[in-house]
This record gives C-alpha cells, sequence and structure tokens, in this order.
C-alpha cells in the first residue's frame, strides 16, 4: 500500500508530494486538470522588489522538482468520493479506486458567484475564469469587458487583463440583493479595500501612475466619491454604481448600470447601459472543502478564512487519523502560504508514518507558515491572523475534550 | 471574435505548438494541442456550448476551472464532459447534448 495520496497539485499538494518524497515516502497526486500548478498556474503580478510573480513559470518550477524526484502525478482524474476503511483511505477518481496509509487534502478554493440578472449568458465568466483564459491559455476571454466586484482578486486581474492589452470598461459593484449582501455596499467594500491597501500598498501605488497611496485614501471618502469612479490603471472603480443587469439575448452586450447611495441602493432614472462582450463576476473566494465533509472531520465556519473550514492543527493533522490539509482548504490565502502548508503536511505525515523528523524542524515550518504570511504581497482578508487563532481555539478544545475520553 | 495573445509583456511570445482540428456541432475547428476544448472554442469565436437541457438557454463556461459544470458538452460520445477541463485532440467529436425532455415540469403545467 502506498504510503500517502495527495488530492490536488497546486502549491500546496505539490510542495508536499516534494518534502513527502525527499522524506522517503511513498506519494500518489491526483488532480483533475491537465496542468500541475493548480491557481498558481494564473497568477502574475509585480512584487514589492519589482520582480515579477509569474504562476507559470513557479508551477514548471514545482513540476519540474517533482519529475526529478520521480513523483507518480497522475492529471485529469476527478475524486468524487473517498472513505476510510480498516485504517486505510480509499480515493475513489472517475473509474478507479486508490489506497494509501495517509491522506492530504490540497483541494484549494472555490470562487463564489455573484447573483445577477443575465448571469447565465454566455460571455458572462467568474473573473478567475478571464484569469486563467489570458494568462494561461491566452486566449482573450472577449475585447471590451465589465468586471462586477470591487475585491483584492479582481483588482489584480483587472490589471492582468490590461497588461494583456484586453479593455476593462469598468470596475462595479453589483446590485444590493438578499443574496449580494456587503459586496454590494459601498461603504462596507471600501472599508475593506482600505484595509488591504496598507497590506499591499504597492498593488494600489501600481493601479494608477500618479495614484499615489494618499491621494487614493482621498479620493476614497465614500461619499464624495466620484460617480464616474477613480481611476486605477485607466480602470474606473466605480464604487458609486452597480451592475443591475446584464444585457444580450444570445450572448453579452453590455451590462446596465445605475447611481447607488452610500448604503448601496438604486437611485431611480439613473440607469444607463454600457457595451461590452465579456462580463467578469467577483464574489470572493473560499475553501473548497467537499471531500473533508465527506470525511465526517468537524468544520467551523470563519468569516476572516473566507467560509467552512475543515478542523486543523498548526501542524496541519485533521481530528481523523492519516487525514491532512494543507493549502487554501484551510482558509483563503496566498501560494506562498499554501507551499509552506504543503511543506508542514507533509513533514507530519512523514513523522506519524515513522520517519525520522525532529520535532524542531516541524516547529520551524510552522514558524515558517506565519512569517510568510506576515510577508505576504497579497493577503484576501485583513484579519486572518485572528482568524487563525479562532481556529486554534476550536482545535485546543477538541484536544482538551479528546483527552477528557481517554482519561 | 476573440483572439489568442500572441505576444504579452511580462509573459513572453506564445511558443509554437502543434494544431488540432476537431469538430464542434458538426463543424470543423482547430486548437492547439494540449489547450481545453473551451479555450480552442473561444479563440475561434465560439462561446456558446449547449442550450439547458431544460430551458434551452444559451450557455457558455463560467469557472473555467472545472467547478460549476456550466461548460458539460458530449465529446466522443461521452455526455456530461467538462469543456474547460478536457483537452482538444485531434478528430474529436464535441457536440452540445441538447434539450432534454422534462416530463415531471410538463405534466405539471398541464394537470397540476
Ligand atoms: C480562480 C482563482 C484565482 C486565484 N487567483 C489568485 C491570485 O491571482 N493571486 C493569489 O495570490 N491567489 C489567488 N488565488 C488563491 C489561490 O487559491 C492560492 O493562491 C493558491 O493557489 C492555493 O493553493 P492550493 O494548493 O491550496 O490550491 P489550488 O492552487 O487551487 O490547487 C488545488 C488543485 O486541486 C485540484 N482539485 C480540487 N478538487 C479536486 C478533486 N475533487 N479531484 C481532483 N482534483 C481536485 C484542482 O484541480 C487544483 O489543481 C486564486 C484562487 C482561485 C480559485
Ligand atoms: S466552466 Fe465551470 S466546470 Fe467548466
Amino acid at each position: 500500500m502506498r504510503d500517502l495520496i495527495i488530492i490536488g497539485s497546486g502549491p500546496a499538494g505539490l510542495t508536499a508530494a516534494i518534502t513527502a518524497a525527499e522524506h522517503g515516502l511513498d506519494v500518489l497526486v491526483l488532480d483533475e486538470y491537465h496542468k500541475p500548478g493548480g491557481r498558481l498556474l494564473g497568477q502574475l503580478y509585480e512584487e514589492p522588489g519589482g520582480t515579477w510573480w509569474n504562476g507559470i513559470e513557479e508551477s514548471r518550477k514545482l513540476a519540474e522538482r517533482a519529475g526529478v524526484l520521480g513523483l507518480d502525478i497522475r492529471l485529469g482524474k476527478s475524486v468524487h468520493n473517498i472513505e476510510q476503511v480498516n485504517s486505510s483511505w480509499l480515493v475513489h477518481a472517475d473509474c478507479e479506486t486508490f489506497e494509501a496509509k495517509s491522506l492530504l487534502l490540497a483541494t484549494g478554493a472555490a470562487e463564489a458567484p455573484v447573483a445577477i440578472p443575465g448571469w447565465t449568458l454566455p460571455g458572462v465568466m467568474s473573473v478567475g475564469a478571464a484569469q486563467v483564459m489570458t494568462n494561461v491559455h491566452r486566449v482573450k476571454p472577449g475585447k471590451r469587458g465589465v468586471i462586477i466586484g470591487v475585491n483584492v482578486l479582481s483588482s489584480a486581474i483587472a490589471m492582468e487583463l490590461k497588461i494583456a492589452d484586453i479593455e476593462v470598461a469598468a470596475i462595479a459593484l453589483p446590485k444590493t440583493n438578499q443574496v449580494n449582501g456587503s459586496a454590494s455596499n459601498p461603504t462596507e467594500v471600501m472599508n475593506a479595500l482600505l484595509h488591504v491597501s496598507h497590506m499591499a500598498p504597492s498593488l494600489f501605488v501600481k493601479m494608477g501612475s500618479k495614484l499615489m497611496k494618499n491621494d487614493f485614501m482621498k479620493k476614497m471618502g465614500i461619499t464624495f466619491y466620484p460617480k464616474n469612479g477613480v481611476r486605477m490603471w485607466d480602470i474606473p472603480v466605480m464604487l458609486r454604481k452597480a451592475v443591475i443587469r446584464i444585457e444580450g439575448t444570445d450572448q453579452v452586450e453590455g451590462v446596465t448600470l445605475a447611481t447607488v447611495t452610500a448604503d448601496g441602493k438604486v437611485i431611480p432614472g439613473t440607469e444607463e447601459v454600457i457595451g461590452c462582450d465579456f462580463v467578469c463576476i467577483a464574489g470572493g473566494l473560499y475553501p473548497l472543502a467537499e471531500l473533508a465533509a465527506l470525511t465526517g472531520c468537524p468544520f467551523y465556519h470563519i468569516n476572516e478564512l473566507g467560509g467552512f473550514v475543515p478542523l486543523h492543527s498548526q501542524d496541519m493533522r485533521t481530528p481523523l487519523d492519516g487525514l491532512y490539509v494543507a493549502g487554501n482548504i484551510t482558509g483563503i490565502e496566498g501560494a506562498k502560504v499554501a507551499m509552506s502548508q504543503g511543506k508542514t503536511a507533509a513533514l507530519s505525515i512523514a513523522k506519524d508514518l515513522g520517519q525520522d523528523i525532529a520535532d524542531t524542524s516541524l516547529s520551524e515550518a510552522v514558524r515558517q507558515i506565519s512569517s510568510t504570511r506576515t510577508d505576504a504581497h497579497i493577503q484576501f482578508h485583513p484579519e486572518v491572523d485572528a482568524g487563525r487563532r479562532k481556529l486554534q481555539e476550536y482545535w485546543d478544545l477538541h484536544d482538551a475534550e479528546k483527552r477528557k475520553v481517554m482519561v | 471574435m476573440t483572439e489568442r495573445i500572441l505576444e504579452h509583456p511580462v509573459l513572453g511570445s506564445l511558443e509554437a505548438g502543434k494544431t488540432v482540428t476537431f469538430t464542434f456541432n458538426g463543424l470543423e475547428y482547430e486548437g492547439r494541442e494540449g489547450e481545453p476544448i473551451a479555450a480552442a472554442l473561444l479563440a475561434a469565436g465560439v462561446r456558446t456550448l449547449r442550450h439547458h437541457e431544460e430551458s434551452g438557454k444559451p450557455r457558455g463556461i463560467y469557472c473555467n476551472i472545472g467547478h460549476c459544470f456550466e461548460c458539460r458538452v458530449e465529446v466522443d460520445g461521452i455526455q456530461g464532459v467538462r469543456a474547460c477541463l478536457t483537452p482538444v485532440r485531434d478528430g474529436m467529436a464535441v457536440r452540445e447534448s441538447g434539450v432534454l425532455p422534462s416530463p415531471v415540469r410538463d405534466w405539471r403545467k398541464n394537470n397540476a
């Protein structure tokens, strides 16, 4: 029987596979995508020092290292069920079943949709879909797009589209309805953006040639927010306009925008149509954790981590024997944090399988996760540290309960 | 029509690749070997991958990474294949599965 199956070949899964193989474990990696790298593949941004974080290049490096180690990575395999039978893990992927002593779930994140009339029309896609089309497949998602949803990911991808010479006519909010919640409230969106701007100042500095941080802050006063938006990278960011409908018969032809009040209410009579041939919906990211839910692993809802996350310790163990998690399944963060979590998970797994792993190397790996988090260029949630502390409290509680049972 | 990004200021030139020929709803298209069906079709200006099984409304990709199943098509006779994940191959026959019968809804319309 194999030592370890890893589901997901994103930065977390690949780094874990490499670390585990370096420690002599027999590893199988499964991924439904046709390339290794996961969501790292589409990433492209300039780091503070002026170097580019090129996701394709980073993925290639990881895959190359995996190749040198002779790792068994099977692509195009969708895992639809997992079960623990007689202390081994059975993984069902398409028509095959694989078995291992331990299982690492590194399935990453998914994008939350935003409900807007017309959103099923061809040409409407998630903002990540446009990122992958542009940077990975090198096909333009369209000639002129509108992005609905103002957040870190949509701002970053707007820039990426711009770099690839694709016009972004506007970034605007979604219309308020029962589903869209705070994502359609201009004041709350602006507060969230201001939180982010201190963590990634260069992101905002980059966005507008003349828009230095303070200038941006000044313009951000929501009540005085210009109706036609503030331009970032020459793209109007409209916090006082919301998309109320996506227009088109057989495919996207435009969107209807309306001016909204500071708390997101549409002001009647302000509707205008702008033309575009694609629309990106940016509803934010949440951990893709369905497979963990199949195991009976406890879950907690932690807003700062992006939603429901499987209970896990700092060293990436879950309460179930032989089950581990790493990467965005544990909370929404950047790829470098995912990598450091993957490494930590692999060390925990190797240790639990009886390999000689010094406690100090494991605790050093855990420390590295925190320092990577502190240095992260992109932070999806400003309070991610608080989220991690909450989770740790749940873990400690769980641990205490377990000890009580054992006594 | 959409286009391919041949030159990218950071990612560089698009590597020369092998061209493959496949069909979609009986019409012939060309794609780059290894790219997903959805990317090849979009590069050829095709956004609509299917019509909804019940309503008949046009649909295309949504997530582009395998999560939403909006891009499901029939590939060489196999239904429910995700066009955003499945690489194009020479001679591949892709088609939309079309509108399916919805007997319960139809019954309700006339009887309930
Ligand atoms: C659309 C999108 C865009 C993003 N863009 C950015 C960005 O620009 N910058 C940034 O810093 N972060 C971005 N992120 C966050 C991103 O999740 C992290 O940066 C990082 O990639 C997480 O790594 P991971 O290894 O945990 O998961 P991922 O990189 O998501 O990899 C998970 C892998 O698991 C596979 N998988 C999932 N479920 C199954 C299954 N059931 N069977 C088989 N395989 C499965 C997937 O195919 C995928 O390859 C983005 C996330 C998403 C969803
Ligand atoms: S577009 Fe979502 S699964 Fe293919």
